[in-house]
């Protein structure tokens, strides 16, 4: 078992994740490439935990799914109060906060 | 906790040892007496009397235990019972609070308790109907506790405590009737001038604590008369200012004129403050500590013909005896007679007299407080509220018999008449001047016995005889053709106009509506018995006091009981000459001999010899009636000649002495003298104008230039320069450091702000690309550093 093969798939995920943040409008797809990006994260701190045999990362990854599932519920409660004021969740025309 | 030792108060008896509740049981009175006075059935007035009766239980118990601590001492050492409490401490210095009682303390104890209530008895009748009835029983209460707390004080700080309280209460009863103006400067008066005196005792007393390193009285006593202190001189200052006190305190020329004017307070207080309390404070203070101004002043020095303490009382005798003479108001005659009579304590302390002097507090305390409440007497009685001879007395002997029996008893014991009171105090203070060898004042003394006796005839035969007028003729019931209506009624807008109900109790109707020409008498006799009773028991003393130590008669038992409070050892007559040679031999020989092992010098072998006595008050001469004649033989030409001079002047009878009728007016340098006199030496006026404008003028005027000028002209620099400055600061530190600083750090912040404001742009993919991006910097960055 080669840690390269985990980390090449856990690179590959990661960089899909941040192409969608960077480069999606929807703001449902961004959510989903974030969750893309920390389930990366999760495969990361699972394969070392295998190699090292060390219950560690098994337990801090159980603990980013929990958090990812409630970022993930109060970022679709957002996008949907979005939706409902404007009809649209274009991000690139939620710019009211800009400087 | 108790400084004193336990064993010497526990065989002291029960009295003895509690004497402090003396002074603390009219103190608690005053409070229940102010808070609850008004609401009770006499307004206060029983608790003040209860209160009084009750420290003349204690006191007369702590002095039948103090005679018989003293016979049981078999003509040995008599220790005063010391107990003391520290009531506050400040450094290592402790000051406390308890009792000192001895000899003296418990005469004076005894003696205060005694005239306060009286007093309170009279003045149940004397104020009744008072507006500030429950107000006047308070300050009088208070007062005596007052006296109480300095007789009794183990130390200097009670001692200035009780002062005090008597300097206030002094002040709140002279100002009693306070709504006329003449009667609340009379009371700022005596506070005043004995304030003056006052500084006198503070600074004495911070010199006392510096001298002995104590304020105990005992401790003063004892070191000063073992001659334990560093420097004479520091020690003879120290008692000229605690004596500026008692010339202040006790009236001593040249601060004596509030007294007169104190007679603006109510008969009552007058007789209080005249006889056993206030003024008597500053005879006692000398005798307290007699011999830190025996011992300061060479009191008895060989060779020494005056000091200090006995001219002041020397000249007090004599000019108040001047100034009684031209009196009118008869508590004025009675003021100048206290103060002429404190000049005689005085004097007498002065030439060593201690026992003498002290006798002579006591029974004048008697006679004096006696003839005030006779004036009371008179005055509420018999001549409608007015105190003036001249015009509202005269002839009334007759219908005051009690009043005028007392008056008489009275005026004999201060005159010095042989077998009254007086006579045996007084007489023995003129011996004890003769027999020390103050010749100048045995002079004064017998001069003094003179005036006293001739101003006394003059008050007594205008108060007492010749022919009513004014309101006397009124109570007489006799012909009188003044106005004398209107006087009345002027009298009694004195502050009680509720008194003329009270005539009416006394059958006195005829004051609304006067019969033309013979009015109806007011009261039908004497005054009532609140007034006579006192009068009766203190012209009974005015007599019988006299006899606890009359030297005439061999009777020496004051002197015994009191002797152990002197603070000195007697120098006995018939051994002294020789004893006190060998002695001082002795102490010679041992500084000889001791000198050189000790190599300490003279000084410190001077501080060894006070064991042998050197300071020693004389023994009181033996009385012989051959040295009192010349006294009573001025007495006697004394009362002949005024009396003379009385009828020729008042009830304008041919005499011997008629030709001097007149006499002031025809005769300038006699008028002048008179005018002098009439004009109270004009004291009041160098006070007021002399000193006010020619000292204090100019000093307010150069106060005011300096003021303006120099301590201005610094402030006004100072703000000057100060302004100055702040310009400077303001143009050039302020405005270009400080401001320019922040003003740059405000233009950076906003231009970087400027520049970094696109990359706010709002839009969330933009900010995420930053984040990566700024991330994997962070890992590259990372990674470089760990390779």
């Amino acid at each position: 078992m080669y840690a390269v093969n985990f980390l090449l798939l856990s690179a590959a995920l990661f960089s899909i994740g941040v192409f969608g943040v960077i480069a999606r409008r929807n703001a449902v797809m961004v959510l989903m490439s974030i969750e893309l990006i920390l389930n990366s994260v999760n495969l990361n701190l699972i394969a070392f935990a295998l190699i090292n045999n060390d219950i560690d990362g098994h337990i801090f990854a159980l603990f980013v799914i929990a958090i990812a599932a409630a970022e993930v519920g109060v970022g679709l409660a957002m996008v949907l109060m979005i939706y409902r004021n404007r009809r649209s969740i274009a991000l690139d025309e939620l710019s009211e906060m800009h400087g | 906790m108790l400084l004193a030792a336990e064993e010497t108060a526990a065989a002291a008896g029960w009295f003895l040892e509690n004497a402090w509740l003396i002074p603390v049981i009219p103190f608690v009175a005053f409070f229940i007496i102010l808070l609850l006075g008004k609401r009770m059935p006499r307004g206060g007035s029983e608790v003040g009397i209860a209160s009084m009766v009750a420290a003349l239980v204690i006191a007369a118990g702590a002095a039948f235990q103090w005679i018989d601590r003293v016979d049981s001492a078999h003509g040995e050492e008599v220790a005063p019972v010391i107990k003391q409490w520290t009531w506050w401490q400040s450094g290592g210095t402790k000051f406390g609070v308890g009792e000192h009682i001895d000899g003296l303390a418990v005469m004076a104890l005894l003696l205060v308790a005694f005239i306060s209530t009286l007093v309170q008895i009279y003045s149940t009748e004397y104020v009744k109907g008072d507006r500030r009835y429950t107000h006047f029983f308070a300050s009088i209460t208070l007062f005596s506790a007052g006296m109480l707390i300095m007789v009794l004080a183990p130390n200097m700080v009670q001692l200035i405590l009780g002062w005090e309280i008597m300097g206030l209460t002094s002040f709140l009863l002279i100002g009693h009737w306070w709504e006329e103006r003449a009667n609340s400067e009379a009371a700022l008066k005596a506070f005043w001038t004995v304030r003056v005196g006052d500084v006198g005792l503070l600074v004495g007393t911070a010199m006392l604590l510096g001298i002995f390193g104590t304020l105990d009285i005992q401790g003063i006593n004892e070191m000063a008369a073992a001659g334990e202190f560093a420097s004479h001189k520091v020690l003879m200052w120290a008692a000229v200012a605690l004596f500026i006190a008692c010339i202040g305190k006790s009236g001593q020329f040249p601060l004596h004129t509030w007294l007169p004017d104190a007679m603006a307070g109510p008969t009552p207080v007058s007789s209080l403050l005249h006889s056993s309390t206030m003024v008597v404070a500053g005879v006692f203070l000398v005798a307290r500590i007699y011999p830190v101004f025996h011992v300061g002043l060479e009191i008895n020095a060989a060779g020494q013909t005056f000091n200090l303490i006995a001219v002041i009382g020397g000249i007090t005798v004599i000019v108040a005896a001047a100034l009684a003479f031209v009196q009118d108001d008869i508590k004025k005659v009675l003021a100048y007679s206290t103060v002429s009579q404190l000049g005689y304590m005085m004097m007498g302390l002065g030439v060593g007299a201690w026992t003498a002097s002290v006798f002579h507090i006591f029974t004048h305390a008697f006679f004096k407080c006696c003839l005030f409440l006779v004036a009371g007497s008179i005055s509420y009685t018999a001549s409608h509220h007015s105190f003036d001879m001249k015009k509202d007395m005269g002839g009334i002997w007759k219908k005051m018999p009690i009043s005028f029996g007392a008056w008489m008893v009275s005026t004999a014991a201060l005159c010095g008449i042989p077998f009254f009171s007086g006579f045996f105090s007084k007489d023995e203070i003129i011996d004890s001047a003769k027999y020390a060898d103050y010749t100048i004042f045995y002079i004064v003394g017998i001069v003094g016995a003179f005036m006293t006796t001739a101003y006394m005839t003059r008050a007594t035969y205008l108060t007492f005889f010749g022919t009513p007028r004014g309101g006397a003729a009124h109570f007489m019931g006799v012909d009188h053709h003044d106005d004398h209506a209107q006087d009345a009624h002027g009298q009694d807008a004195h502050g009680h106009d509720d008194h003329a109900d009270d005539h009416d109790d006394h059958g006195h109707d005829a004051h609304d509506a006067p019969e033309p020409g013979k009015p109806f008498p007011f009261a039908p006799f004497d005054s009532p018995w609140k007034i006579t009773a006192p009068l009766l028991i203190l012209g009974t003393l005015a007599v019988g006091s006299g006899y606890l130590n009359a030297p005439a008669l061999g009777i020496h038992w004051f002197e015994h009981q009191t002797e152990s409070s002197i603070g000195l050892p007697i120098a006995h007559e018939d051994e002294g000459g020789s004893e006190a040679e060998i002695h001082d031999e002795e102490a010679v020989a041992v500084q000889a001999f001791a000198a050189p092992r000790a190599g300490e010098g003279a000084e410190a072998e001077g501080g060894h010899a006070e064991v042998d006595p050197i300071y020693t008050v004389p023994e009181p001469p033996k009385f012989k009636w051959s040295s009192a004649a010349p006294g009573l033989l001025l007495v006697l030409a004394g009362f002949l000649v005024s009396l003379l001079l009385s009828l020729a002047v008042f009830g304008k009878k041919k005499n011997a002495l008629s030709p001097f009728v007149g006499l002031t007016r025809r005769s300038k340098p006699v008028g002048a003298i008179h005018t002098f006199l009439v004009n109270k030496l004009y004291l009041d006026y160098l006070y007021e104008k002399v000193i006010f404008r020619a000292f204090a003028h100019p000093i307010s005027k150069a106060a005011y230039w300096f003021n303006q000028s120099v301590i201005d002209g610094v402030v006004d620099g100072t703000g000057r320069s100060a302004k100055r400055t702040g310009d400077w600061v303001y143009r050039n530190i302020d405005q270009r450091v400080v401001d320019g600083a922040v003003n740059a750090s405000g233009m950076v912040a906003s231009e970087s702000g400027h520049a970094l404001q696109p990359v706010q742009s709002g839009k969330v993919n933009q900010y995420g690309a930053l984040l990566f991006s700024a991330a994997a910097v962070g890992a590259i960055v990372l990674i470089l550093l760990n390779v």
